[in-house]
C-alpha cells in the first residue's frame, strides 16, 4: 500500500513488539535459571520444572482451574446462546430493553463489585437454605458463568444479527417446525460464534483472579490465586516455570486456531474460484 | 381507489362459479406508524402467474410475506384454496417461497438443500431421491448436486432456489424478486425459462418485482402497487394501454401527461381541449363534459415528420427538436412544443443514420400527430 516502507513506522513497530514480548522472554529465560534468586543468573537448568512437577499444590490448582473453566465455558455458552437468541429472534417482548441492559451489565461492572455481590449472595444463601455449605469449585463456577455468559450472549447476538433471518424463514417455509429450524439451521450457522464464545468463556475463567478470590473458600485455590499468593511472598523461579508452560500452551492453541482459520479461508477461496468458473 | 372495484370486476374472465384460489380481503399491515399494506383486496385464480409490481417500499414484499406466513395482517383475511390462513404458521402453509437472496443453506449441498423440504414431510428416502433427481433435471443442474451453494454461479443458485421451492409441489409459489440478482442478459433469458417452468408444473405463481419489463413478460395479470394500495389490476396490455391513474401511466413505460378540459363527450368519442392542441379520442373512454382531466400519450405512439400534415385537424401539434438520444434500435426525441412544453417521442431507426438524407436533427421544426385511439384519459 505504501510505496516505501517508512523508517519511522518500522522503528515504532519494533519498539511496540519489544514492549509486549521482552517481559515474556525474560520470564521464559529466568525459568531456566539455576539460581534460587530470580534476578541472579546461575546457569541453565531444568531444576524449577522438576520442583514444579513435584508440587501437588500446583497441580491441584491447575486441575481446579481447568475444571472450572470447562464447566463454566459449557454452561455459559448454552445460556448465553439462548439469551442472544431471545434478544435477536423473539421480536419485541415485554422488558426486552431491560433484559438487554442487564445482559451486558457484567461487561462494564467492575469485577470487585461482581465478586463482592456474589460473595454476599452466597453467604446469605447459606444462612437461609444451608447451601452452598462451603465455597470452592461450585461457587467459583457459578460466579464465572454469570459474567462469561454476557460475553457469549454478545458474540451470539452479533452473529445472529449479521446472519439475517432469511435462512430460518426459508427452512420454516419448507415445513420445518421451530425446533427443527433451531437444530438444522440456526445452531449449525451459529457454530463459529458458539466455538469462539466457548473459548472466550474458557480463557476468561482461567484468567480470573479478582472474582475467584472473593467467592472461593479455604483450600480451593485456582491457578491465578495460587500464583498471586506465592508472588506476594516474593518472586519464585518455579512460578516462572509454570508461566512458561502456560505461555507454551497458549501459543499452541493460537497456532491451531490460525491453521484452522487459514484452511477455512483456502476453502472459501476454492469455492469462489469454482463459482467464478461457472460464471465464465 | 382502483383496487377494490378492479378486483371485483376481474373474475368475469374466468369460469366464475368456483371461488378464487387466493383471496385477500381487506388486508392491512402496519409497522409502528408506517402502513405497509393498506386495506387491499385481491383475487387470484388457480394457475395464474400474477405479478405484484411497484417501487421499493410500496408494500409488495410485505404482502408476499403475509401470504407466506412470515407476517400476519392486523386486519383482513387471506385464504388459499378456500382455507383461511389467519391461524396457520408458515411451516404448515401450502406455499413455498423463493427468496430474493435465494436463502440457500450454505452448510448443505445442492442436493440436501432441495431434499430439506421433503424430509420435513417425512417422505420415504427413495421417493425423496427420485423427486430431487427429477427437479434437478428440470432446472438442468444434475451434475451439480454435490456442490455447495457458494460454489455455484448466480444463475445456478437461482435455479437451485427455484428447484427447492418447487420440489414440494406447493399449491402456491411465491417469488420475491426472482431475477433481481442476475445480470441483464441472463435475466431476460431466465424470464422466459421461468414462465415455461410455470406452464410445465401448472403451479400458481405470485411474483414480486420492481421491474416493469419483467412483470409484463412474465405475468398473466399484474397489480401495480403504490403506498400500500393497488393502483390498478389487469393484464399487461390493459395496464399499458389503459392506465387509470397518472401514477400507473408514469410507472409503466413512459408517458407524456398533460392537463385538459373535456369539451365533448359522446358515445363513440371524447374531445379534450388542452393548451397544446385539441385531442380527439375514439376508444370509448368516457368522461363528463366540462371536467378537468389528465391525458397521457405514449412516446412511441406519436408520429414525427418534417412535413406539415395534409389537412389541419385534432391530434396535431408542432415543435422544435431540442435533443436526441440515440439508443441503437430507437431514438428518443425531446421536442420543445410551441407552448414551451417538452414532449418525448420515440421512433425506430429503420434507416441507417449515415444514409439518412431527410433525417430529423437538432433545431428542426417538426410536426407531431397521433391516431385517435392513441391518447389515454386518466381518472386520477
Amino acid at each position: 500500500m505504501y510505496g516505501k516502507r517508512s523508517r519511522f513506522l518500522t522503528i515504532m513497530l519494533t519498539l511496540g513488539l519489544a514492549f509486549f514480548y521482552i517481559p515474556m522472554l525474560l520470564l521464559v529465560i529466568y525459568s531456566f535459571n539455576y539460581s534460587k534468586l530470580v534476578p541472579v543468573w546461575g546457569g541453565w537448568s531444568l531444576r524449577w520444572y522438576e520442583v514444579l512437577f513435584q508440587s501437588e499444590e500446583v497441580w491441584s490448582a491447575v486441575g481446579l482451574s481447568l475444571r472450572i473453566a470447562f464447566v463454566n465455558a459449557t454452561f455459559a455458552t448454552i445460556l448465553g446462546a439462548f439469551a442472544g437468541l431471545a434478544m435477536v429472534r423473539f421480536g419485541r417482548f415485554r422488558g426486552r430493553t431491560l433484559f438487554g441492559g442487564m445482559l451486558v451489565a457484567p461487561l462494564v461492572m467492575p469485577e470487585v463489585i461482581t465478586g463482592l455481590s456474589l460473595l454476599v449472595l452466597f453467604i446469605t444463601l447459606k444462612q437461609w437454605i444451608g447451601w452452598p455449605a462451603e465455597r470452592g469449585f461450585v461457587t467459583i463456577t457459578i460466579a464465572h458463568i454469570t459474567f462469561s455468559l454476557a460475553y457469549v450472549a454478545v458474540t451470539v447476538q452479533a452473529r445472529l444479527t449479521g446472519m439475517g433471518q432469511s435462512l430460518e424463514e426459508a427452512a420454516s417455509d419448507l415445513g420445518a417446525k421451530p425446533f427443527k429450524v433451531l437444530t438444522a439451521i440456526t445452531i449449525p450457522r451459529l457454530t463459529p460464534a458458539l466455538i469462539s464464545g466457548w473459548l472466550l468463556a474458557f480463557s476468561l475463567s482461567l484468567d480470573d483472579l479478582v472474582i475467584a478470590s472473593f467467592v472461593t473458600g479455604p483450600g480451593a485455590n485456582t491457578l491465578p490465586i495460587l500464583i498471586f499468593s506465592r508472588i506476594r511472598l516474593g518472586l519464585r523461579p518455579d512460578i516462572n516455570a509454570l508461566a512458561t508452560i502456560i505461555i507454551l500452551f497458549v501459543a499452541i492453541c493460537v497456532a491451531i486456531a490460525a491453521i484452522i482459520l487459514f484452511r477455512q479461508q483456502r476453502r472459501e477461496e476454492i469455492d469462489h474460484q469454482l463459482a467464478q468458473r461457472e460464471n465464465g | 381507489m382502483g383496487g377494490e372495484e378492479e378486483a371485483r370486476a376481474e373474475p368475469a374472465r374466468n369460469t366464475g362459479t368456483d371461488e378464487p384460489f387466493v383471496q385477500i380481503k381487506g388486508v392491512t399491515k402496519k409497522f409502528g406508524d408506517v402502513t405497509a399494506v393498506d386495506n387491499v383486496d385481491l383475487d387470484i385464480q388457480r394457475g395464474e402467474l400474477f405479478c405484484l409490481l411497484g417501487g421499493s417500499g410500496c408494500g409488495k414484499t410485505t404482502l408476499l410475506r403475509m401470504l407466506a406466513g412470515f407476517e400476519f395482517p392486523q386486519a383482513g383475511t387471506i385464504s388459499i384454496d378456500g382455507i383461511d390462513m389467519s391461524e396457520v404458521p408458515a411451516y404448515e402453509r401450502p406455499t413455498n417461497m423463493m427468496f430474493q437472496s435465494y436463502a440457500l443453506f450454505p452448510h448443505m449441498s445442492v442436493e440436501k438443500n432441495i431434499a430439506f423440504g421433503l424430509q420435513q414431510d417425512r417422505i420415504p428416502r427413495s421417493e425423496i431421491a427420485d423427486r430431487v433427481h427429477d427437479i434437478l433435471k428440470l432446472v438442468e443442474l444434475q451434475d451439480y448436486k454435490k456442490r455447495k451453494p457458494q460454489q455455484l454461479s448466480g444463475g445456478q443458485r437461482q435455479r437451485v432456489a427455484l428447484a427447492r421451492a418447487l420440489v414440494k409441489e406447493p399449491k402456491l409459489l411465491l417469488l420475491d424478486e426472482p431475477l433481481a440478482a442476475l445480470d441483464k442478459k441472463l435475466r431476460k433469458q431466465t424470464q422466459f425459462e421461468l414462465a415455461n417452468i410455470q406452464e410445465q408444473v401448472g403451479v400458481t405463481f405470485i411474483v414480486v418485482t420492481h421491474d416493469q419489463e419483467e412483470a409484463m413478460t412474465l405475468s398473466t395479470r399484474m397489480a401495480v402497487m403504490n403506498a400500500g394500495r393497488f393502483e390498478q389490476i389487469g393484464t399487461s396490455t390493459e395496464i399499458y394501454e389503459f392506465p387509470q391513474s397518472r401514477f400507473v401511466a408514469d410507472f409503466i413505460g413512459s408517458a407524456n401527461i398533460f392537463e385538459g378540459r373535456v369539451v365533448e363527450d359522446s358515445a363513440d368519442h371524447v374531445r379534450v381541449e388542452t393548451d397544446l392542441c385539441e385531442i380527439y379520442i375514439n376508444h370509448g373512454q368516457s368522461v363528463a363534459k366540462g371536467s378537468q382531466i389528465w391525458v397521457a400519450l405514449r412516446p412511441e405512439k406519436i408520429y414525427l415528420s418534417k412535413n406539415a400534415p395534409e389537412k389541419p385537424g385534432p391530434n396535431q401539434a408542432t415543435g422544435m427538436v431540442d435533443d436526441i438520444g440515440y439508443l441503437g434500435d430507437t431514438s428518443i426525441y425531446k421536442i420543445r412544443m410551441d407552448n414551451g412544453l417538452i414532449l418525448d417521442v420515440t421512433a425506430p431507426n429503420q434507416i441507417r443514420p449515415m444514409s439518412r438524407t431527410h433525417a430529423i436533427t437538432w433545431e428542426d421544426k417538426v410536426y407531431l400527430s397521433w391516431e385517435p385511439a392513441s391518447a389515454m384519459l386518466l381518472n386520477s
